[in-house]
């Protein structure tokens, strides 16, 4: 575990050593605010609840671009070969990237905790759901960029990382859009399997123990994918 | 622990249809610099990557320092210092970050980190640009930080793809110095195409080519082995055609070999003898030279160098090695 923590550390630092983290970070809170304060006082509410919504959809384009390079990059300069020539396992390599980037998502949360903050000097604000929205918010972030570091794991060209984690996390958050056109039984399991019928359901402040394991399986279904892809160049 | 420090048993590694390494078997004892020669492609980083755990051989197993790299890669991996032939380095790193990083992935801590990089850098002459960020520096600096990286944590095996690549003939002769002096207790395999260096710095040489061992010694026994003295007699040209300067020296009791080389524009020719055995025949090629009457302008002997004998060992199979 602490190699994991000092790969973790690293990946943590050289974000903002580079020019994405920020990048990243102003695009989200910019969308973030447009969208939020474009229609927050015509619904006169003190509620957080439209915040975590367009924040929900926002990170699901924004975070690939977090994950694309995580292990494509490490794999083009050669520097995974340093990695992987540590006295440390496939499995502390992936564990201690995922940390590293959880982290600079856990700084980007905390930077929008100045929406509930300031919806609360408005009016009266039930933190109940802003609670619960952050822990939907961290959930549902955690399997986006585990799916983003899975599919990192299988090239050393970022772009195209970004476009499979793009295209499997809007996947996921698109799957219970068109509900009504599907027959009863399939739209039941397309709902299930869809990130924000778990997420809608935590930003009422609801904190299900199975939208948790939701979302715990698919970080960790993802994971163990990125060491399998990790692992397979031994025996290539 | 054995003095083996390295044993590696018929290893074989196929990518697909194409096999890059066919059934190596060596050893490599404590403080031996084994120098790994053979041209691109010939399977030296192959071999390096088996050993470092970062590839699995298809066929065939290897030790390192006592840890097999199947059942305790882990241990495999503690026990090496790997400068790889890409140097893995993050560029947005500071050279301190950097050797710190690794240190504390090799399990060094607290105030040991410190005093490893101090010392590396020291080894390396790292210290003019310890505070400046990897990405800024010059080939020869980047290449001297893969090094301090490889060595940070003491390790009883270094493993040196191309350690000298990029570096300036004075880098090279300074980190050379290092590379012996590390090699006097610890093991060291590097590879490299440069014939001058492993002359200079290996105590023994494996050269290996489309994937397999072709020779296995010390230099000077590679030299001796296949390295016969020649007798090269410049003379002066004449009307005389090719054959008739060859017969000139066919009386020659002691040669074996005699072949011609036509400096036609030059107004010179050379004349290559071979003895049989090791005899000397400066003065019978000079008396010969005599007898025919020719102009003798200069006589040497050469021994065959490292350079003759890795071309013939790797170009001997086919031509079309990459």
């Amino acid at each position: 575990m602490k190699h994991a923590l000092t790969i973790g550390g690293r990946q943590f630092r050289s974000y903002f050593n580079g020019p994405v983290a920020y990048i990243v970070i102003c695009i989200v809170l910019l969308t973030l605010g447009f969208f939020f304060w474009k229609t927050f006082f015509l619904f006169g509410r003190a509620s957080a609840r439209e915040m975590f919504r367009w924040l929900g959809l926002i990170l699901v384009f924004a975070l690939p671009a977090l994950t694309m390079g995580l292990l494509a990059e490490e794999k083009r300069t050669g520097t995974i070969e340093l990695l992987i020539t540590m006295p440390i396992t496939e499995a502390q390599v992936i564990v201690g990237k995922f940390l590293g980037v959880l982290g600079l998502y856990a700084v980007l949360l905390a930077l929008t905790i100045f929406y509930p903050i300031s919806i609360s000097t408005l009016g009266d604000l039930d933190w109940g759901p802003v609670i619960g929205g952050y822990v939907g918010l961290l959930l549902q972030g955690a399997a986006i960029l585990a799916i983003g570091l899975m599919a990192s794991s299988w090239t050393s060209n970022q772009l195209i990382a970004l476009f499979v984690a793009l295209t499997l996390s809007v996947f996921f958050w698109v799957l219970d859009k068109f509900l009504p056109l599907l027959p009863t039984n399939m739209a039941s399991v397309l709902q299930w399997l869809s990130f924000d019928y778990h997420f809608q359901s935590m930003t009422r402040g609801v904190i299900d123990l199975r939208d948790v394991l939701f979302f715990a399986s698919i970080t960790v279904f993802a994971l163990a994918l990125a060491f399998r892809a990790l692992e397979s160049r031994r025996w290539s | 622990m054995s003095d083996v420090m390295i044993e590696a048993k018929g290893l074989t590694k196929q990518y697909g249809h194409v096999t890059a390494l066919e059934n190596a078997t060596f050893d490599v004892k404590r403080g031996e610099v084994l120098g790994f020669l053979g041209p691109n492609g010939a399977g030296k980083t192959t071999t390096m990557k088996v050993l470092t755990c970062f590839i699995a051989p298809s066929e065939g197993t290897a030790r390192v320092a006592g840890a097999d790299i199947f059942d305790d890669p882990i241990a495999v991996r503690q026990a090496i210092g790997y400068l790889p032939e890409n140097t893995p380095l993050y560029s947005e790193m500071l050279v301190l970050e950097y050797l710190e990083f690794v240190a504390r992935m090799r399990g060094l801590q607290g105030a040991k980190v410190r005093q490893r990089i101090v010392a590396v850098a020291e080894e390396t002459s790292l210290g003019d640009v310890i505070g400046k960020a990897i990405g800024e520096l010059s080939k020869g600096y980047r290449q001297r930080v893969g090094l301090a990286q490889a060595l940070i944590h003491e390790p009883p095996v270094l493993i040196l793809d191309e350690p000298m690549s990029g570096l300036d003939p004075n880098q090279a002769s300074e980190i050379r110095e290092l590379i012996r002096d590390i090699g006097k207790e610890r093991t060291v395999i590097l590879s490299t195409h440069n014939l001058a260096e492993v002359q200079v710095t290996c105590g023994r040489v494996l050269i290996v080519s489309e994937g397999r061992i072709v020779a296995d010694d010390t230099p000077e026994e590679l030299a001796a082995r296949a390295g016969k003295p020649r007798f090269v007699a410049t003379i002066q040209r004449n009307d005389s055609s090719a054959d008739a300067l060859k017969a000139a020296f066919a009386s020659i009791e002691g040669a074996q070999n005699i072949q011609v080389a036509d400096g036609t524009t030059s107004g010179e020719a050379t004349i290559h003898i071979t003895p049989k055995g090791t005899a000397d025949l400066r003065a019978d090629v000079f008396r010969a030279a005599v007898d025919a009457n020719l102009v003798l302008l200069g006589l040497e002997q050469r021994g065959e160098n490292l350079e003759d004998i890795f071309r013939e060992l790797t170009t001997r199979q086919n031509g079309d090695a990459s």
